[in-house]
Formats: structure tokens, C-alpha cells, sequence
């Protein structure tokens, strides 16, 4: 808790440091981003906060409080801030709930995967579907009006009438935001050693399509490739991955993007915690795996993070990042696909159609 | 001067595997030039494919000294000779060099096709056979059975012959004294003017062309003014040696019944025809030796970069491998499906297969190599003939009057309980059945006619299959004969794939194209729209198959943590598309080109 707390500031300084060098030189950033008042604006205010990973709704009410004093003495958020935690059914308690609401928490995400108790049993889960439940009165009884609820599919002997039915019960509960993302094995991991009885591709496909169909029909809308939301309700901040705005990603393994460089931290949790804040203003030493982005790279991270929103790419916005328009850089591989039927190119919007999302990592891989 | 009478110069000759390097070492070992130190474990087989595949390919030649039970001293010249039906050009030129030559038999596999066709090559030679029982050690081992059939297939003198085990180094001796009382010593007349056969030749970046030669008569030193007697080159000798244990050794000169080699400064070997003979140009000789007939390929295939970057890297190891094997022939072509490349010839798939693995080895190329073809020659109705060697250029069927394909003599050494299925096999593959030889109760020859294109491309494999490894097989030209053949197009995706064309005959083209399709269905993988996979003569589609769109390809989740690896994820995915081939709207799996390669599924 003091090692991420000190991390916290040790961000600050980063972006404090930044912001006052941009006011001095009065010119961009290092980086060397068009549109100085927007990099000095951002600077300044945080509009969205996630805690995730792991279990953060185990945190005591106590060090709830203590991240949240850390975070709003190093950083000024906009007013509408999006302020979302992570939290696992069964882990939710009064207390917690009050304490989040108290932290300015104002969005929660659920980690339901399915409404079948079975189905959690071979996802390793250690909650069931009414301990679901319970948690999800609690959470509505203590005033969260912006929830999000995860699904999974393509599980092992989930059927189509399963999710179908998953699909329907939890939007009959009305949470404002869905995630449903299909089961994808990683090599390596001790689920996909097992034999397992996965639905096959051509089911796969028509899950995904009843996704959209069913969810649509309770209001919701698909705005990226896993997610659907009720109107004004998309995830702010999943939004700014997508549209390459920078993050900070703080405490262990966490990754972010910042003056066009990825990195990560350490996933050593000694190191971590052994992290000598005092000469290191800028927690460099924690930072693994930096990869700085040269402009083609960033220009394909645009164009492949771009696409996985259902509005697809801006070409404005790409515009005014790079001083050049996708049709311009992407030409053959816009004209490909769309003769294909797989992207709509419109005045400002390149965009997936329907069946190129199924395809997406095809026409993705071409812009690197 | 080197007393002629000390010297012997031999060869080995053997059916593949029965043992030929493996003796070859052991006498270079028993001799005592070298200590067991320095023995690889295979010395004369100094390329790292040839281990590998335990056949020897480039001819190579060793100069030993022994000492025998007579207390005399001797010098073996001892040249290596390649095993496989090939490589029998290489075969004849290294026999052309020797006096006499050592027939290796296994113990307990007897005379195989190739066994017979190394020692009618030999007596051909007039070389003096001595024949070696090897692998007593076997439990398998049958000398007795073996010295028998020596006698009564080859017509040889065995009853003394030496019974050995080249593996375990048991009773070599008795090889090296047969060496001595039974091969004669050369010749030659070393006062007459230079007359020396060029048996091979390599290239060093230092010293240029090595020439390999054995001298007939005369002497040759260095500073000798010499001539190739078919090439016309001329030059002076910078220095002359002998072939050391994988090493030259220079000397001061080399006389007539010796073998070694010379070195002047040449840069190019063509001007150092293997086969051609150097006299002396003060002094020159009155007629150059019979040499050799030039080999032509009988087996051509496309040659191609996986990168097209690399076409003249591609070139460059062409040539060198040219270089050392003048069997090799190249030249450029182009295909719509697979760029700029090259159609390659080669005495035989084996030699396709060692050249291609060499390119990709030692010279670190990818390769994309289209199915091999024969030479066919095309009558055509203006009373022009052309000889194909790459089915696309086949001209158009209106220009045609008739075709015709090669024709090899096989003869195919059997166990009597395989000899149906072999039989089905040669039937199957269009074979004319000539007749049978009975070598002994439970082994005969079969011997046909069989078209080249027949045997090209899988035969060996099926033969080997069909008879559980105990069939051989040697094979020669015999000449062409009418077909009924046609032009097999693959359509991918409605376009036709040059680079996969090939020519069959009538009858079993609708077969080919079937087994063809249905191979293809499976190397290329499932893209963003259906592919039609048509096999077709002319207009006419008679195969289809279809791979079938991809339907899903999605990454489901793509946060803050997980960019950096769903890129790389996107990148591999990539690169695996850059290694396939573009043609129209499809991608082509590099290895599909080959698939026709391996369409029998017995």
C-alpha cells in the first residue's frame, strides 16, 4: 500500500514535470504532439480512474480510503471524472460498497462470467450465481447507477440456448454496461492443457451474433468489439485505450502508454516493494519492457485500436495526431477490404462492418 | 620418381549402404596416416550432408601409404566413388581413373541392383574387380550365401574373397593385401609427353580451380606449360600435390600412374572440363583421352526465393554449386506465381533433393521449388520439335501434333514375396513388363520399361514401402516414346497457378488432379473468402475442391495491459503471411508447390 501510494507520487511528478516544461519552452511536448493546449489540459486533469486486476474490492475499507487520498493529493481530476473499480461477486460487503462510494467511486464492473453455477465451477470461479445476486442488490441498494456486468461465452459445454438464456437474465437486471468476451485458451495455461469441449467455430460465430441481437433488443448498443452499453453509458476509459489517449498504469505488472513509450512495471512484487522512491523521481526502475513507438507504429496502434470501436477510426483525429489521413498512408489496404465488404470507409469514420469484426485480427495485422 | 609398380589406384564400389565409406575409412586408418585423433568418423565423406544421408555425392580421392606383410612399401591412391543410380556419371568418371576397384557386398543383404550396375560400370572400365564380403559382424550375416551369389550373378572369382567388418575394423588387412596381389599397378609411360584425365575439380577462393587428375604418361611440375585438350585453356602450373587424408599436400611433381592435382591460377572452372585432358602445350600429346560423355539433367524444376530479395544471392549459389558438380544446370525464369527464379536440372530427384538442401544449408536460402518435370519433346504441327522442361511454356494444344516422353530400362532387384506388389507398383506407373531374372531361390530381377515422369516424383519412396526396404533399383535412359499426354492446370480461386502445372498422361490425369486438389485443400489455410481449388485440361475443370471461408478471428479483449502482446500477437500473424506466395487475392503456403510431390498415399 506506501509503495503504490509513493508511485502515485512519483506519477505526479512525471506529468507535473512535464506540464511545467511545456509552459516554459512553450512548444510541445517532448513527445512532439500537435496541439499544445490539449497536452498542457491533459496534463493537468485526470478524466478517468480504474482499479482492476486482480481482486480490488478485497481491499479493507481503510486502504480503499488510503489509495484515494494518495490519488486525489497528486492529481486533479476533471468534475465528471469516471472513477470505475473492479469487484468480484461474493467479495462485496456494506461497509466496502460505502467506503468506495465515500472514495468518489462512481462505476463498478462485475465479473459475473456466467449465471451458471456449473459453468463457474470449470471457470475456477468462487462465486455463484446467488452470491451474485446478493452482491448486485447490494451494489444498486448503495446508489452505483453505472455498472458494468462481464460475461463469457464459447465456454466449455456452454451451449448456444445456455448463453442465450446467460444473456438474457443479466440484461434483465439492467446494468448499464455489458463486456462479453469469448473464451480464448492461452498456450501455456493449465485450462488449456485440459480437454476441454469447446463449442466450435461455426457456434462460436453464432453466439457472438446472438450477443448483439439479444442485447440490442434490451437497449443496449455495441460500441466495441466485447462491449454494449445503454446510451451515454460506454467506459470512458476503456474508450481512451482505444483512442490512444496517454495512461499511467501504477502498481505491480500495471502498463501504461506515455510520451509515446509502452512500458510496464515490474511483476516482481520484492522489487517493488524495495524500490528506492527517494533517489528515483520518476519510479524508473520499476518500468520494464519500455518500448518506445516510432511514428509507423503508433500510426498502426491508431488504426488497430481504432477499428475495434463499432464508430471505428476518426480520420480527423488522425489528422491532427500525425499531419496525415489514413487514405492517404493505408490506401490499398482500405480499398482490399472494403471491396471485400469487410470495412465501410465514410467522410470521417473508417469502421469494421459487421462481418469484418469477426475477421478483425486479419485486417488488423495489416497496418503493422 | 615414384616406382610405378608400388602404386594402386582404386576405387570402392557399392550398393548404397552396404559399407563403402565406412571401409574407405578404416584403410585410410589401418594405413596410419592418421591417428585416431584426427579420424572423423567418416573422413572421406567430408560434406555434412553426405553424413547425414550417408551417401556420398562429390568424388573425392585419398593417397595413403601402406606397408604390407612384404615388408614393401606401397602408395594407395584410393578415389571415392558416389552411390547412388544419380550420380552413375560421377560413378564412370572416378572408375575412368583407376586401375582396379573394390566391390563391397553386405553380408547379409547379397548383390543389389546398384551392385550389379557399379560392377558392369567397372568391367566397362576394364578395371580389375576384388570383391569384399562386409558386415560378417551382422547376425544376419550370410557370407557363404553372398560369396555364391557373387559367383553366380557377376561371374567373379569369391571364394577368397576378404570377409570383413569395415564397422568393427575385422580382417581389413586382408583388404589392403588384396589391394597389393590383386589390383594391378599402372602402366603408364612416364618419358612420353604429359597425357593426365581430369576426374574432378574444386574451387578455392585462394588457390582458384583445383584440378583433380590422374597422370597416364609423362610428368607434370610446376612451371609446366600446360593445355586442356577439349577447352583449348592454356596456362602454366603453379603447383602439383596429392590428396592428403581431407587435405593437399604439394610435391614436387606428379608422374606418369599417379593421381593428384594441380593448381595455375585458373579462375573458372569451365575452362577445366572434368573429362578433358591436360597435356603438356611444349610437348603435347597425340591424341586426348576418350573422356566422357556430358550428362544431360533428365529431371528439371523451378527454383525460386522465398524472398525475392534473394534472387541473386540464389544465382550466386547456383553458380558455385555449379562449379563443383557440372551436372547442375540453370537458368533464369520467371512466374507469375512465384517471381523471378530459376529452372533447374538434375540427373535425378535425388540430386534435386541434395542441391536443395545444400542452397538451403550452406547457402542460407529459403526455397520454393515447383514439382519436377521431365524433358518432353513437342512435335508440332509445323514439323518443329521443342523440348519442354517446364510445363507452362507447352504451346498451345492447336500447335500440337503429338508428344513424346522418356523412356528408362529399370531393373528392380526383389525378394520373391514382394514381387507382386512391386509388379502392381510398375503396372500402376504405365511400367512395360520386359521380363525376370531369378538370381537365386528367393530373389529375382524384374526388369521394365517405365516412362521417366513416372518415376520422378515418389517412386523410390513407394518401391522402398511396398517391399519393406528390400527392393532396389537401377535405372537408364533408353529413349522416347509417344504419348497420350496432357497439361494439368491448378485453377486457385478461379486463376490459374502456373508455378503448379504439370504434365501427366491421360489416363491417370484425372487421378493426379483429384489427389491434387485435395492436397491443396489442405495446405492452404482458410482465408476471408471461400477458394474454389480446380484442377483442369484446357477449359475443361476435372477436379474441385473448396477451402472454405475463415469465419472468426477476434481478439476479445484489447485493454491498457494487453496492447503491447496482442501486437505481437498481430506481427506473428504477419509474418506468417509473408512467407506465403500472392496469387491473385489468395496466399499460398510456400510448401503447396511442392505437395505434388507426395500424392501417393499407398
Amino acid at each position: 500500500m506506501e509503495a503504490l501510494c509513493r508511485e502515485i507520487a512519483a506519477a505526479r511528478n512525471m506529468a507535473a514535470d512535464r506540464a511545467a516544461e511545456g509552459r516554459a519552452a512553450g512548444n510541445p511536448s517532448p513527445a512532439g504532439k500537435t496541439g499544445e493546449n490539449r497536452t498542457e489540459e491533459r496534463d493537468r486533469k485526470v478524466s478517468s480512474v480504474f482499479l482492476g486486476g486482480g481482486t480490488p474490492s478485497l481491499l479493507t475499507p481503510r486502504q480503499i480510503d488510503r489509495v484515494f487520498d494518495a490519488l486525489y493529493q497528486s492529481f486533479s481530476l476533471t468534475p465528471d471524472a469516471e472513477i470505475t473499480m473492479e469487484a468480484n461477486p461474493g467479495t462485496l460487503d456494506e461497509e466496502r460498497l460505502r467506503a468506495m462510494k465515500e472514495a468518489g467511486v462512481n462505476r463498478l464492473s462485475l465479473g459475473l462470467q456466467s449465471t451458471e453455477d456449473t459453468l463457474l465451477r470449470i471457470l475456477g470461479r468462487i462465486h455463484t450465481w446467488r452470491d451474485f445476486r446478493e452482491s448486485w442488490d447490494l451494489v444498486r441498494k448503495h446508489g452505483f447507477d453505472n455498472v458494468n456486468i462481464d460475461l463469457m461465452f464459447a465456454l466449455p459445454e456452454q451451449t448456444r440456448e445456455i448463453w442465450q438464456n446467460t444473456l438474457r437474465t443479466a440484461a434483465a437486471m439492467s446494468p448499464e454496461h455489458l463486456s462479453c468476451y469469448s473464451l480464448i485458451l492461452e498456450e501455456g495455461t493449465p485450462f488449456a492443457a485440459q480437454e476441454l469441449r469447446l463449442p466450435d467455430e461455426e457456434t462460436e460465430y453464432e453466439m457472438y451474433e446472438d450477443t448483439s441481437e439479444i442485447l440490442s433488443a434490451y437497449g443496449y448498443r455495441q460500441y466495441e468489439i466485447s462491449n454494449y452499453a445503454r446510451e451515454g453509458r460506454a467506459c470512458r476509459h476503456n474508450i481512451g485505450y482505444w483512442i490512444r489517449r496517454e495512461y499511467l498504469g501504477l502498481g505491480l505488472g500495471a502498463s501504461s502508454l506515455w510520451e509515446n513509450e509502452r512500458f510496464s512495471n515490474t511483476r516482481d512484487l520484492k522489487q517493488y516493494l524495495e524500490w528506492d522512491w527517494e533517489h528515483d523521481r520518476y519510479a524508473d526502475t520499476l518500468r520494464e519492457e519500455r518500448i518506445p513507438l516510432s511514428r509507423e507504429e503508433a500510426m498502426a496502434e491508431f488504426m488497430i485500436l481504432g477499428l475495434r470501436m463499432t464508430e471505428g477510426v476518426s480520420c480527423r483525429a488522425f489528422l491532427e495526431e500525425f499531419g496525415r489521413t489514413p487514405e492517404s498512408l493505408y490506401a490499398e489496404i482500405l480499398e482490399k477490404y472494403r471491396k471485400l465488404g469487410l470495412l465501410v470507409c465514410s467522410k470521417d469514420r473508417i469502421a469494421l462492418t459487421r462481418p469484418g469484426i469477426h475477421v478483425s485480427n486479419r485486417i488488423m495485422a495489416e497496418f503493422l | 620418381m615414384t616406382d610405378q609398380s608400388k602404386i594402386r589406384n582404386f576405387c570402392i564400389i557399392a550398393h548404397i549402404d552396404h559399407g563403402k565409406s565406412t571401409l574407405a575409412d578404416r584403410i585410410i586408418e589401418k594405413t596410419g596416416l592418421l591417428t585416431e585423433r584426427e579420424m572423423q568418423a567418416q573422413i572421406l565423406d567430408n560434406m555434412e550432408l553426405e553424413r547425414e544421408r550417408g551417401i556420398t555425392i562429390k568424388s573425392q580421392a585419398c593417397r595413403i601409404v601402406y606397408k604390407a606383410k612384404s615388408g614393401e612399401e606401397y602408395i594407395f591412391n584410393l578415389i571415392d566413388t558416389p552411390g547412388h543410380v544419380d550420380f552413375n556419371y560421377e560413378v564412370s568418371r572416378s572408375l575412368a581413373a583407376c586401375d582396379g576397384a573394390i566391390l563391397v557386398v553386405d553380408a547379409a543383404q547379397g548383390i543389389e541392383a546398384q551392385t550389379l550396375a557399379n560392377v558392369y560400370m567397372a568391367l566397362d572400365h576394364d578395371l580389375d574387380v576384388v570383391p569384399v564380403i562386409n558386415k560378417i559382424d551382422l547376425p544376419s550375416a550370410q557370407p557363404q550365401r553372398v560369396i555364391n551369389e557373387i559367383e553366380d550373378v557377376i561371374g567373379l572369382e569369391a571364394q577368397d574373397a576378404p570377409q570383413i567388418s569395415a564397422k568393427t575394423g575385422q580382417n581389413i588387412e586382408d583388404v589392403l593385401e588384396a589391394v597389393v596381389a590383386r589390383i594391378p599397378a599402372p602402366k603408364g609411360d612416364p618419358d612420353a609427353p604429359l597425357k593426365a584425365l581430369i576426374f574432378d575439380s574444386v574451387y578455392d577462393s585462394y588457390k582458384g580451380v583445383i584440378v583433380f587428375m590422374r597422370i597416364m604418361d609423362g610428368v607434370v611440375k610446376k612451371g609446366t606449360p600446360i593445355r586442356m585438350m577439349a577447352t583449348g585453356f592454356t596456362t602454366e602450373v603453379v603447383e602439383v600435390g596429392y590428396f592428403g587424408a581431407g587435405q593437399f599436400i604439394p610435391c614436387d611433381e606428379l608422374s606418369a600412374g599417379m593421381v593428384g592435382y594441380l593448381t595455375a591460377s585458373i579462375k573458372n572452372v569451365r575452362d577445366t572440363r572434368v573429362g578433358d585432358t591436360v597435356t603438356d602445350s611444349s610437348r603435347p600429346c597425340r591424341e586426348a583421352l576418350p573422356g566422357y560423355k556430358k550428362v544431360n539433367p533428365m529431371v528439371y524444376c523451378g527454383m525460386y526465393p522465398a524472398d525475392g530479395a534473394r534472387y541473386g544471392d540464389l544465382r550466386d549459389a547456383l553458380e558455385k554449386l555449379q562449379l563443383n558438380d557440372a551436372s547442375l544446370f540453370y537458368e533464369p525464369e520467371t512466374s507469375v506465381a512465384l517471381g523471378f527464379g530459376f529452372r533447374c536440372g538434375f540427373l535425378g530427384l535425388l540430386h534435386l533433393e541434395i542441391i536443395q538442401e545444400r542452397l538451403e544449408r550452406e547457402y542460407n536460402l529459403d526455397l520454393v521449388t515447383t514439382a519436377p518435370s521431365v524433358i518432353y519433346k513437342v512435335h508440332k504441327t509445323n514439323g518443329e520439335v521443342i523440348d519442354l522442361t517446364n510445363p507452362t511454356n507447352l504451346p498451345d494444344p492447336s500447335e500440337i501434333d503429338y508428344m513424346e516422353e522418356p523412356i528408362v530400362d529399370a531393373e528392380i532387384m526383389v525378394t520373391t514375396e514382394f514381387i507382386g506388389a512391386i509388379m502392381d507398383l510398375c503396372q500402376e506407373r504405365r511400367g512395360q513388363y520386359l521380363g525376370m531374372e531369378y538370381m537365386e531361390e528367393t530373389r529375382a530381377l524384374l526388369k521394365y520399361k517405365l516412362p521417366l515422369n513416372e518415376i520422378i516424383y515418389d517412386f523410390f519412396d513407394a518401391l522402398k514401402s511396398r517391399s519393406r526396404g528390400y527392393a532396389s533399383l537401377d535405372y537408364e535412359l533408353s529413349g522416347y516414346q509417344r504419348s497420350e499426354l496432357v497439361k494439368l492446370d491448378i485453377l486457385v480461386n478461379k486463376e490459374e497457378v502456373d508455378a503448379l502445372s504439370f504434365i501427366v498422361h491421360g489416363d491417370t490425369a484425372y487421378e493426379r488432379g483429384r489427389k491434387m486438389c485435395e492436397k491443396l485443400k489442405d495446405e492452404i489455410p482458410r482465408q476471408l473468402f471461400e477458394i474454389p481449388i480446380q484442377a483442369a485440361i484446357g477449359s475443361k475443370i476435372i477436379a474441385r475442391e473448396t477451402v472454405k471461408a475463415l469465419r472468426k478471428d477476434v481478439l476479445a479483449k484489447c485493454y491498457g495491459g494487453d496492447i503491447t502482446r496482442k501486437k505481437k500477437l498481430l506481427e506473428k500473424q504477419k509474418e506468417g503471411k509473408k512467407r506465403m506466395r500472392q496469387v491473385g487475392n489468395v496466399e499460398i503456403p510456400q510448401k503447396a508447390f511442392m505437395s505434388v510431390l507426395k500424392l501417393d498415399d499407398k
